[in-house]
């Protein structure tokens, strides 16, 4: 657990970065320092591990002030992510994730033991371990930049923008890998960024710091998106708010059997619908075809949504179905039915308003 | 052109002591004590500006000053200075090799700050945030990252060094700079001829084996990863890939 009792940073030109600034990042969780430009989120990430010197106030991990401690080996119990990977360029990927424990005195053979797991972890291919940092694409850096900072099993790990200068198409990918890893590990996880999107994605709390480095609200996803604490964190958190918040709210809805074609077996019987779901052997959805199209073509067009998943995937699978049936599979990916989005809605309606108290547990991440 | 050959062919030229080998011998000497000790003042220097920041504008300065130092001008007058206090060949190969130095503290000097200043912000950034102490970051970080310009430096140092060390001549100490002296002096332009091809060939050789220890010693991972070990790494693994 980390504790923010008070923390200042005034530079001595009198610039101040963070104002009396005081939270708890629980144990185990990951809490989202979220906020525009200027309104030191990243100063604060950096006292903790006293990349930046506090200038008031206190900062406690586990129960211990981080001012009494040696700072070197202080960094060493910490993991560090930032934004461009900041990986050593003479190193090789493996000689990189090395160094934490090499830093710790282990010896070089338990060093690259570990550092080979730590990467299998990250899910880099073994083939990448003897590559240098040039030859990666910056979403295998950015792996790597997390796996180097994981190789010494820290408690805790900070990372900076660690997503942002990754491809918006990898992104998504990575967030969800990481969000596993975060599961998989229960690593205390203190995050920043600038985008609310993500931050809704990956946090279990979120501050959110306006500009002078002061705390505008800090709460869990769904509080933040139902209940803004005041005019800057509505304006922040978007327009789009309503139908985010939908992303944390599970209730039942009507799931109808739905009579696939099987692929490959061409006109089956109708069944009176003009769009009919495709399915392969196993039974998982391939697309939509309709009846009357001479040429069997197979619109893949669609989200799917899990059977026990959120209102926003269900809402979002309906409505994103050429045949406005949005298909529900389970959690091995075979179809179980489909929702319409009329019965979303209503039972949208039905379900209790997010209340103040909500709070996102780790199994809720999308 | 055929007068140079034949005085570089003369077998009567590749013996004694005052021949080829014995002076290229001499030459590469005074080179290498020069090198050696302007390192040690300049490689120290250009790692303390170039970690800390301190002393750049200094550094600059200093270095550029040191470039317009004629050198012919610094061996007199430390000759003047120093004959009556030292004994000997040293009161004439102390003044050479002071001005070998000054020639190349500027090149070595600005090859490594230069090196050490150019390290990606963001490695250092994580090397102090894995908790590396400063010297730690110096020595695993800096210094790798910083080798290919500093030893270029060095080596642009150690190229002007050769071509000066002629001036040695100029004193009355041996070196390849005889030929030329003594060439001058006689109006034997062969020899004068010989004697610079000489020089010539000592610098591109001694560059060359410079060339070789840089390949040897800086990462393959800062060659851009067009290093030939790293190129040829992604090639097969591509040839794997298409199986």
């Amino acid at each position: 657990m980390i504790r923010l009792e008070g923390v200042g940073k005034r530079y001595p030109d009198g610039t101040v970065a963070v104002d009396d600034l005081s939270l708890e990042a629980p144990r185990g969780r990951i809490t989202v320092l979220v906020g525009p430009s200027g309104c030191g989120k990243t100063t604060t990430l950096r006292m903790i591990n006293r990349m930046v010197e506090p200038t008031s106030g206190r900062i406690l991990v586990d129960g211990e002030d981080t001012a009494g401690m040696d700072a070197a080996r202080l960094r060493r119990s910490i993991g560090y992510v930032i934004q461009h990977a900041g990986l050593f360029p003479h190193r090789t990927v493996l000689g990189n994730v090395m160094t934490v424990p090499r830093l710790h005195g282990w010896s070089r053979a338990r060093a690259r033991e570990r550092a080979r797991e730590v990467l299998e972890l990250v899910g880099l291919e073994p083939a990448h371990a003897r590559r240098y940092p040039s030859q990666l694409s910056g979403g295998q850096q950015q792996r790597v930049g997390v796996a180097r900072a994981l190789a010494a099993d820290p408690d805790v790990l900070l990372m900076d923008e660690p997503f942002s200068a990754v491809d918006p198409v990898v992104r998504g990918g990575l967030q969800q890998e990481f969000l596993a890893l975060q599961e998989r590990l229960g690593t205390t996880i203190v995050l920043v960024t600038h985008d609310i999107d993500e931050a809704i994605r990956l946090g279990h709390r979120i501050a959110v710091l306006r500009e002078g480095g002061t705390l505008a609200q800090f709460s869990s996803p769904a509080d933040l998106l139902a209940h803004p604490a005041d005019d800057f964190v509505a304006d922040f958190v978007g327009a789009d708010r309503g139908y985010r918040a939908l992303s944390f709210q599970r209730a039942q809805v009507p799931i109808h059997a739905e009579q696939p074609l099987r692929e490959g077996t061409g006109h089956a019987p109708g069944s009176g619908e003009a769009w009919r779901l495709v399915i392969d052997a196993d039974g998982r959805p391939l697309g939509w075809r309709h009846t009357d199209d001479p040429e069997e073509r197979l619109r893949l067009g669609g989200t799917l949504a899990q059977q026990d998943g959120t209102l926003r995937s269900m809402l979002d699978a309906a409505l994103s179905a050429p045949s406005g049936r949005g298909v529900v599979v389970d959690d091995r990916g075979v179809l179980v039915g489909t929702v319409r989005a009329d019965e979303v809605l209503r039972a949208i309606q039905q379900a209790p308003r997010p209340t103040g108290d909500t709070v996102r547990t780790a199994e809720g991440t999308e | 052109m055929a007068d140079v050959l034949a005085w570089l062919t003369d077998p009567a030229n590749w013996s004694g002591q005052g021949g080829i080998p014995a002076q290229a011998l001499a030459h590469l000497r005074y080179s290498v004590i020069a090198l050696l000790l302007a390192c040690l003042v300049a490689v120290p220097l250009g790692l303390y500006v170039g970690h800390t920041g301190r002393g750049r504008v200094v550094a600059v300065n200093i270095a550029g000053a040191f470039r317009a130092i004629p050198s012919l001008g610094v061996l007199f007058i430390a000759v003047l200075l120093l004959l009556p206090r030292l004994r000997g060949e040293l009161a004439f190969e102390a003044p050479s090799i002071i001005v070998l130095v000054l020639l190349a503290v500027p090149p070595v000097l600005s090859g490594v700050y230069a090196g050490i200043e150019q390290v990606d912000p963001a490695a250092r950034d994580a090397a102090h945030g894995m908790g590396m102490r400063p010297w730690q970051v110096l020595a695993q970080v800096e210094v790798p990252c910083a080798l290919p310009l500093a030893i270029a430096g060095i080596r642009s140092g150690m190229l002007q060094i050769i071509a000066t060390a002629t001036i040695a001549a100029v004193v009355g100490l041996g070196g390849l700079g005889r030929f030329l002296i003594d060439g001058q002096a006689v109006r034997d332009y062969p020899q004068m001829a010989g004697g610079a091809l000489l020089v010539a060939a000592l610098a591109l050789g001694t560059d060359l084996v410079l060339g070789l220890a840089q390949r040897a010693v800086v990462s393959p991972g800062l060659t851009g990863g067009t290093g030939l070990r790293a190129r040829s790494a992604t090639a097969l693994d591509r040839r794997l890939a298409r199986g």
